[in-house]
């Protein structure tokens, strides 16, 4: 492993994660990714379904209901930040519970019975059926159940095909942007389109991230029509394809539902980023720009100038704070590790290690472009490869989910919260001082000064 | 009093419990230099591990044999012993946990053949390579758990000269209660196995250099040699026979089990406390006295308010069972008992505690968050104790929760809870009588002013008309 080599700790490596390891400026060959995990390498990695229920969740009035065994409906139970305006009933997670029985005897009488309960009990307008890993060996048929149970109750009842095993969480998005696609429905095409009005993909509304956005849309003089999904809901989901523009934050998850409503909606659209000053006004340029409308343009100006007259400064005094510190990436999809790499330089840090669960070919090759010579790239990394890098590469903080949190702090480095279950958001202007004053708040607390070296 | 399930319905709504896995990965992480891998796709070792990363602040290290498409359909075997092949030169681990899921039972994997085999091809010799089937759909986290403590106990027992130590085999506590339960074992001077023990390997001490292997848990020499024991003492009453470890010994090797609650209140403290004092011959340590007379103290000081309290516990079996008991002494009377899981024993245990007691209460097993809602709406309870999950009934309907148990999420410190012996007795009763007048102030000035001013104000307003 040349990376691990290159860092001085050849002892402990697997020989098929190598490819998966690059140090910038050392290899030539490209960062192998888009690959299934290696066995007993310790993967951070989730699975189809929970990628499929971290994009469907956010549908607010929809009953997401788990068909498989207890375990994969406890562990996604209201863990999500995601918020809500209106319904609350995507905070509660139903499964069909499947017992021995079930499994030696198929489970779909089950499943139809159950969704004819929670009709009765909630009256949904939208039901998504997930299937777990066992639903596809045991063979119950999910589209003709589901397909039942519309019929009957009038409604929409979709499946969402998710077993664990046909992939990795990158399926889960595509599975998930496909169940959305069947709600847009194609009869849709015929919509016709509103000019300044856009759909938000990739946006979950965590702390309220789509409504500071849509904020800034309406200031434009734009409509924001729809996000996906933060925040949504099946008749608001429904209207997509009025819009005249899709933008597009979390590409790992929506690129591909991009692409298929350029294709069937005649949607176009724009890759955006709303994380750090620099990205927000630069993708709220962008946006103008497309409308290419004088007076959004003009209205766009005087916000960015407002709300970086409001922000630069307390940005610019943490810079001056943490000048110099070495930080290190381990996240979920590449937009948001690059994204990630632009603000820790708004800030003054460098970036001395960075990975992905589920980056993609191009957008590593973007990261690579990013970084300084010398940086770690590493794809589907595992606690002992982090570890080796982080120690190696000095880095003061790591930013990364729930499982690498106690990582970095047993190894004494400080870290960033940057997942679904956060309470603050990091989205936008007032997003970018709330990361600068995160990454100050653990940088720089007094408590690093009591663990020695 | 009335025994109710719910098992009729085809919806779970809000899961009171976990899979079975999930509670089978704990007892491996008490034991020393272990490591565990999973067998089914990638996922469920991932959530497992969150999940309880998130609870005691730790990192946990489990491995997937990422079973794909491929492996789905053709069988698993290659990735099985690819992962443990990986796995040990990564860990280098004393021993090998092997959980089955859901996906790897229903196609039938037969992973004690695929272990053996692998053994005896990489001249492994009798490293302890520990099978579990764990099956999501089989059982709970607690069947899990306690079944893969049994699994470890049968596959490390060699048939040993009689010694005095005893065995001392714990349910899923909080480490803080495993290191209490050790501390009064201590006091007793009695030589003993704690299984398994995750007091300090999920409870680390910040220090370098990092370990990815925590050090601390039960030494496998010592599991070993668990057959010589003078006695085994299991706080595991609620337990199955067919998945009890105590029960194991004591038919494999005529360890003489005592099968206990586990020591919360003043009755299963001083359950503990006798066999203790019977197996060790010594008196009951001075300072331990004074400990039970302080809780008698705070029962006391603390009466009339926790008098106020209608109580909804819920949780693992074990868990409830104790809590139950410790409720009843002190006049937090139950309203509505809960497990998500199949109760084992605790339904026929609670109705050996209901003797002459003429207040309602409602079991509920295999039974979810919604209704434990409903139920506790009806009965009025006004306190719930338990895990974070039950943050569902505070936030809908008022009910403050005391947390206990596992997993604690949204509050830090689960793992540092202290709640067994008379010590920690003490400390949890004062959690739930200060929970209990933390409400009461906030409400009382209110309430009392529209219950009794407002009438008066009326009647004033009559008398002027």
């Amino acid at each position: 492993m040349i990376a691990m080599k290159e860092a001085g700790l050849p002892d402990v490596f697997i020989k098929e994660r190598e490819d998966f390891i690059h140090t910038k400026g050392k290899q030539k060959k490209q960062l192998k990714c888009e690959n299934d995990s290696v066995a007993g390498c310790v993967s951070q990695r989730a699975c189809v379904y929970c990628g499929a229920r971290v994009v469907l969740n956010p549908v607010t009035d929809a009953v997401h209901l788990v068909h498989g065994p207890i375990g994969c409906a406890s562990y996604t139970w209201d863990i999500r930040g995601s918020l809500s305006s209106g319904a609350e009933l995507y905070r509660f997670s139903f499964s069909t519970d499947l017992k021995e029985e079930d499994v030696i005897f198929g489970g779909e009488k089950k499943l139809a019975r159950a969704i004819d309960e929670l009709v009765l009990k909630y009256n949904p307008k939208l039901i998504f059926v997930y299937a777990t890993c066992i639903v596809g060996v045991i063979g119950d048929d999910l589209e003709a159940v589901c397909k039942a149970a519309a019929r009957k109750h009038g409604i929409k009842v979709i499946p969402v095909q998710s077993s664990g095993f046909i992939g990795n969480k990158s399926a889960g998005y595509r599975a998930a942007c496909d169940a959305l696609l069947r709600l847009i429905g194609p009869t849709s095409r015929n919509e016709t389109k509103e000019s300044k009005c856009v759909n938000y993909l990739g946006d979950f509304n965590l702390a309220g991230e789509v409504w500071i956005i849509g904020n800034y849309l309406k200031q434009m003089g734009i409509k924001l029509n729809v996000a996906f999904t933060g925040d949504s809901s099946c008749e608001t989901l429904k209207t997509a394809a009025r819009a005249s523009l899709n933008i597009v934050q979390c590409a790992g998850s929506m690129i591909y539902l991009a692409e298929k409503m350029d294709e069937i909606y005649d949607i176009p659209y724009l890759n955006v980023s709303f994380l750090g000053l620099e990205d927000t006004a630069e993708s709220l340029r962008k946006i103008a720009r497309f409308f290419g409308d004088l007076k959004i343009i003009h209205k766009t100006e005087e916000l960015i100038k407002k709300e970086v007259n409001a922000y630069s400064g307390t940005v610019q005094s943490y810079r001056e704070k943490l000048k110099g510190k070495k930080a290190a990436i381990y996240v979920g999809g590449g937009f948001k590790a690059i994204s990630l790499v632009k603000q820790f330089s708004e800030i003054g840090i460098d970036v001395v290690m960075i990975g992905t669960q589920t980056g993609r070919q191009e957008e590593y090759e973007i990261i690579n472009e990013l970084v300084d010579e010398g940086t770690v790239i590493l794809d589907d990394a595992n606690p002992t490869e982090l570890e080796k890098f982080m120690v190696e590469k000095g880095a003061h903080l790591l930013v990364g989910g729930v499982k690498e949190r106690p990582l970095a702090y047993k190894l004494g480095i400080a870290f960033i919260d940057h997942n679904h279950d956060r309470k603050h958001p990091l989205s936008g202007f007032a997003g970018a001082v709330n990361f600068a004053r995160e990454v100050y708040s653990t940088v720089c607390s007094p408590v690093w000064k009591y663990i020695g070296t | 009093m009335d025994k109710e399930t719910e098992n009729c319905r085809n919806v779970n709504e809000n899961p009171c419990n976990m899979c079975m896995p999930m509670g089978a990965i704990l007892p491996f992480k008490g034991v020393e230099q272990s490591m565990v891998i999973i067998h089914g796709s990638q996922g469920c070792s991932t959530y497992m591990r969150r999940h309880i990363a998130e609870h005691f602040n730790e990192p946990i290290d489990v491995a997937s044999s990422s079973l794909n498409e491929k492996g789905t359909i053709y069988g698993g075997e290659a990735s099985l012993i690819k992962g443990l092949d990986n796995l040990i030169k990564l860990y280098n681990p004393g021993l090998v946990g092997v959980l089955t899921t859901c996906l790897a039972e229903t196609i039938g994997e037969d992973v004690e053949r695929i272990t053996s085999k692998y053994l005896k091809e990489r001249e492994l010799g009798d490293f302890p390579l520990v099978t579990v089937s764990t099956p999501g759909y089989g059982g709970a986290h607690t069947d899990g758990y306690f079944l893969a403590v049994k699994r470890m106990v049968a596959r490390l027992a060699k048939k040993t000269e009689k010694h005095s130590r005893i065995n001392v085999i714990v349910p899923n506590l909080s480490p803080a209660d495993i290191r209490e339960i050790k501390r009064i074992l201590h006091m007793f001077k009695v030589e003993f196995t704690l299984c398994p023990d995750f007091s300090d390997t999920l409870d680390r001490p910040f220090e370098r250099p990092y370990k990815k292997i925590p050090g601390g848990g039960t030494k496998l020499s010592d599991i070993a040699e668990m057959p010589g024991a003078a006695a085994t003492i299991q706080m595991g009453i609620t337990v199955d026979d067919d998945i009890s470890p105590g029960r194991y010994l004591e038919a494999e090797f005529g360890v003489p089990l005592y099968n206990l609650p586990v020591p919360m209140g003043i009755e299963n403290t001083d359950l503990f406390i006798d066999v203790l004092k019977q197996l060790s011959g010594n008196k009951v340590p001075e300072s331990l006295e004074r400990e039970r007379g302080r809780l008698l103290d705070c029962m006391i000081d603390s009466h009339k308010y926790n008098f106020q309290g209608r109580s909804v516990i819920f949780g693992e079996p074990e868990n409830v069972y104790a809590i139950f008991k410790t409720c009843m002494e002190n006049g937090v009377y139950p309203v509505v008992v809960a497990t998500g899981s199949k109760p084992g024993k605790m339904i026929e245990l609670l109705n050996n505690e209901l003797n002459n007691y003429r207040g309602e209460v409602h079991f509920l097993n295999e039974t979810d968050f919604a209704q434990i809602r409903k139920k506790s709406i009806r009965m009025n309870a006004n306190i719930a104790i338990g895990h974070s999950d039950g943050r569902y009934l505070t936030e809908r309907e008022g009910i403050p929760l005391v947390r206990h148990g596992f997993p604690i999420h949204d509050r830090v410190g689960g793992q540092r809870l202290l709640s067994v012996g008379y010590v920690g007795t003490t400390m949890f009763l004062d959690r739930i009588t200060n929970t209990l007048l933390e409400n009461k102030y906030n409400s009382y000035r209110n309430s009392m002013y529209q219950k009794y001013y407002k009438k008066l104000k009326v009647a004033g307003q009559q008398l002027q008309g």
